[in-house]
């Protein structure tokens, strides 16, 4: 099945996401609400996203944008998942009981973000040790052991 | 459930395969609960990445998975000739699939001989280490690298096979074959071994799936999922191979799946052999300084421990805005609890072992 | 008197021990490269035989590490209780077919009571350590020990039996040749609990490298570390010796000191197997282990007891 196609079944079985799907870099993407996003996952992992590849975030300034990944081994096929959060309040449901692989996943936009997932059932970090202070992929995270190196052509 | 004892695993154990915490609570020798505690080579690769060009990202993917540099490497330029939209010659490509079905062989070699020692039998290390060796000399010849390769790059890989590469490829892959049916009756033929690794470490296939697990470990509990089969991408839809697949989901059938997908690798590189024809190995055109429209993309390939993938995200300037990678190692590692709950401590190694993890891509 | 020389039989014996261990580990190394594809030391002296005579001086000049919460004193009595009963017990080994170091009348039940006082060895190295994977180590050690005791002593009674005597020089020189296929299974489950005893792989779970690290002497370095070693190889030896001198019959078809040199002969290809065995085969689990002694190993030994006494009525 290829992106087009699992766009039109989509669109089939949940007219009311039509609208939020589109096609992005060859994946199916379907932009979610934040409140939305657990009945959401749940109505995916229904269709047959059973398999939770990849979850992770993106500093975009005064929202951090939550990147799913999905794929359905039945239908061969993967789509984006994408959800908006607002910095100032880093809250978004947490998606283990739909796919418990989620559970390392969230931790780690955790740890690294300082994203909370509401109902996780062990929110700690993960990578970093758990006296660090700050979330280092925020892009103002500051330490003077980043160094950004020129540019050399 | 009551316990009494708590004991610490790791980070500098001989059987943790790298720097891995394991906190294992215990009641007599059963283990109560294990939990990894990752995180003792966490370097924040993807923090590096945001403040170097596209080009000088290369080398840290090198470090990620340590053992399958490659892949990383593949992974990485296959995201970065998305975004830009670079176009590979054919032979690239063609060397691009040698290479990493090589270090496929290569990077399970390291799973296997583990297997056995973990278990206690610590000559099977040996017998696979030789064929490694073989492996990391061709790469050797290849790029003057054993280890770190920077190998591929957007556009191609950085230089052509050198003379009498050919040959000495085909040598090594006639004997594969043989060598891995020795070490089969070695290692899974054993009756030691056959004890202490079937039932050991169940991982049904419900739970492989709905925990994220992908490669030799999904794959041992029998999930059909490959994705140079399932998500084709490169020349791998003109290369035929099976997929081996285990049937009970244990330690026996997962590291068994090592050993058969070192034979169809074999047969990748002979069609790949024989298929490859003379070109550049490199586009020219590729900039030293890439610098990709705004956008995100994703690309992946299967590495030696499953689906490896670079979520690359632009901003139109020359760095990476955001790079994400999605390490098989750290999704089939977190099945460890899991599978050991219940279990004797000495099968805890084996179970870790089964697991394959390297925690360079583990912890990046 | 006897007290004197027992204890200068000891020393002769401790010295036996130290120059065999030294032997032992090149041995071992070559054994294992052999099987490993590797050629094991090979630039000190004749194949690297002299390889151990610069390992020892470097052992010697180790820095003695203690960790700070163990128990000094039970620390650093652990490694000689663990050494003295293998000393101990070469002494009732006759050497050839008309001496023994020691001639005792019940030296084949001194033989098999000696060497268990290193399970008390064992429980107090991994006690004084102060580490768990320590502690974990010796409680294995010391049940498997103590479990073991039980088919390693069965096994010998069908040539006790056989001798009508519990002196090992009765069994040495009343040896027939048709003992040794009478006593096959016997011997077998003698090696096999032999192997057990001395943690030697697939049953060194004790010392389980893979898991614990090196279980009970995970914490000793330098000479101590090397005493727990020695006295691996010395119970290596002396179990050698004793099975060479009783199950295969000593010198014979030899006698005399040609005699004595085929008895060692034998002990070194006994020694050579128990290596070949441990470079081969993966290791056996704790529980695997006890249900291998209780369900396999001890009923042999009581059916072959069962059949010698039979035989020995016939006759």
């Amino acid at each position: 099945m290829n992106a087009e196609e699992l766009k039109d079944r989509l669109c089939a079985q949940y007219p009311d996401l039509c609208e939020s799907l589109s096609i992005e870099s060859g994946r199916a993407t379907l932009v979610v609400a934040a409140q939305d996003l657990h009945a959401c996952a749940a109505d995916l992992k229904d269709m047959g996203f059973d398999f939770l590849e990849m979850l992770t975030a993106l500093d975009w300034g005064d929202e951090f944008e939550l990147v799913y990944l999905l794929r359905s081994h039945e239908m061969a096929v993967s789509m984006f998942a994408k959800c908006r959060v607002l910095r100032d309040a880093p809250r978004v449901a947490s998606l283990v009981d739909v796919w418990p692989a989620a559970n390392w996943h969230e931790r780690e936009v955790f740890d690294l973000f300082g994203i909370s997932f509401d109902g996780h059932p062990d929110l700690r970090r993960l990578l970093l040790p758990e006296d660090w202070s700050g979330h280092p992929l925020r892009k103002d995270y500051e330490d003077e052991r980043i160094v950004r190196r020129p540019d050399y052509i | 459930m009551p316990h009494d004892l708590t004991v610490n695993i790791g980070p500098s154990h001989p059987s943790t395969h790298g720097v891995c915490n394991l906190l294992v609570e215990l009641d007599g020798e059963v283990i109560v609960s294990a939990e990894p505690r990752i995180g003792n080579l966490h370097r924040g690769i993807e923090k590096i990445a945001e403040n170097r060009t596209y080009m000088q990202v290369i080398p840290l993917t090198d470090r990620l998975d340590y053992v399958g540099s490659m892949y990383s490497n593949w992974a990485y330029c296959r995201a970065v000739e998305q975004l830009a939209g670079i176009a590979v010659p054919e032979r690239a490509e063609y060397i691009r699939v040698m290479m990493c079905e090589l270090q496929r062989i290569g990077s399970h070699m390291m799973a296997l001989g583990p297997a056995g020692s973990d278990a206690g039998a610590t000559s099977v290390y040996m017998y696979t280490f030789a064929q490694r060796d073989l492996v990391l000399d061709l790469f050797e010849a290849v790029c003057g690298a054993r280890l770190t390769y920077n190998y591929v790059r957007p556009g191609g890989v950085s230089l052509d096979l050198p003379d009498g590469w050919v040959e000495q490829c085909r040598a090594f892959i006639s004997q594969l074959p043989g060598a891995m049916l020795e070490l089969d009756r070695l290692l899974f033929g054993n009756v030691i071994a056959r004890a202490r690794m079937k039932g050991i470490g169940v991982l049904s296939r419900e739970d492989a799936i709905a925990c994220g697990t992908s490669g030799p470990v999904a794959r041992g509990s029998g999930v059909d999922f490959d994705l140079r089969r399932d998500d084709p991408f490169s020349v791998y839809p003109r290369l035929e191979f099976s997929v081996p697949l285990g049937d009970n989901g244990d330690c026996y059938d997962r590291a068994r799946v090592h050993l058969f997908e070192c034979i169809e690798s074999c047969k990748i590189i002979a069609q790949a052999l024989d298929q490859i024809e003379p070109g550049p190995v490199r586009n020219d055109d590729v900039p030293r300084l890439i610098a990709p429209p705004a956008g995100d993309t994703y690309a992946h390939v299967e590495s030696a421990r499953g689906s490896l993938g670079v979520y690359l995200v632009s901003d139109g300037s020359v760095r990476p805005y955001r790079m994400k990678v999605r390490s098989p190692a750290f999704s089939n590692l977190s099945v460890l609890p899991l599978l050991a709950k219940g279990h004797l401590l000495s099968d805890l190694v084996i179970i870790l072992g089964s697991l394959d993890p390297v925690f360079g891509e583990v912890d990046r | 008197m006897t007290l004197l020389l027992g204890m200068g039989w000891g020393a002769l014996g401790v010295l036996v021990i130290a120059v065999g261990a030294i032997f032992g580990v090149w041995w071992e190394r070559k054994v294992s490269a052999r099987i490993q594809m590797r050629l094991g030391p090979q630039q000190i002296g004749p194949a690297g035989s002299l390889q151990m005579i610069a390992d020892v001086p470097k052992l010697l000049f180790r820095e003695d590490i203690i960790p700070a919460r163990a128990d000094r004193t039970l620390f650093k009595l652990a490694p000689l209780i663990v050494f003295a009963p293998i000393a101990i017990a070469m002494v009732v080994i006759p050497f050839t077919s008309g001496w023994a170091p020691m001639d005792m009348s019940v030296g084949v039940l001194f033989f098999l009571a000696v060497p268990s006082i290193e399970s008390i060895a064992l429980l107090i190295s991994a006690w004084a350590s102060h580490n768990t994977l320590s502690t974990l180590g010796g409680l294995r050690g010391a049940a498997q020990l103590i479990s073991y005791e039980v088919p390693r002593s069965l096994s010998v009674l069908p040539l006790v039996l056989l001798a009508g005597s519990l002196r090992p020089l009765d069994i040495a020189q009343r040896w027939e040749w048709w003992w040794f296929p009478l006593t096959l299974v016997a011997f077998v489950v003698f090696f096999i609990a032999s192997l057990a005893e001395m943690n030697r792989g697939p049953f060194d779970m004790p010392e389980d490298e893979s898991e614990l690290v090196a279980g009970y002497f995970a914490d000793y370095s330098g000479m101590r570390w090397a005493i727990f070693m020695m006295a691996e190889y010395g119970a290596m030896i002396v179990a050698s010796l004793f099975a060479a001198t009783t199950f295969l019959g000593g010198g014979w078809p030899l006698s005399g000191a040609a005699g004595t040199v085929l008895m060692v002969v034998k002990a070194v290809a006994l020694v050579t197997v128990i290596m070949w065995v441990k470079w081969t085969l993966p290791r056996v689990r704790p529980d695997q282990l006890m249900s291998f002694c209780w369900k396999i190993l001890t009923p042999l030994a009581l059916i072959q007891l069962v059949v010698v006494g039979v035989v020995l009525i016939w006759l």
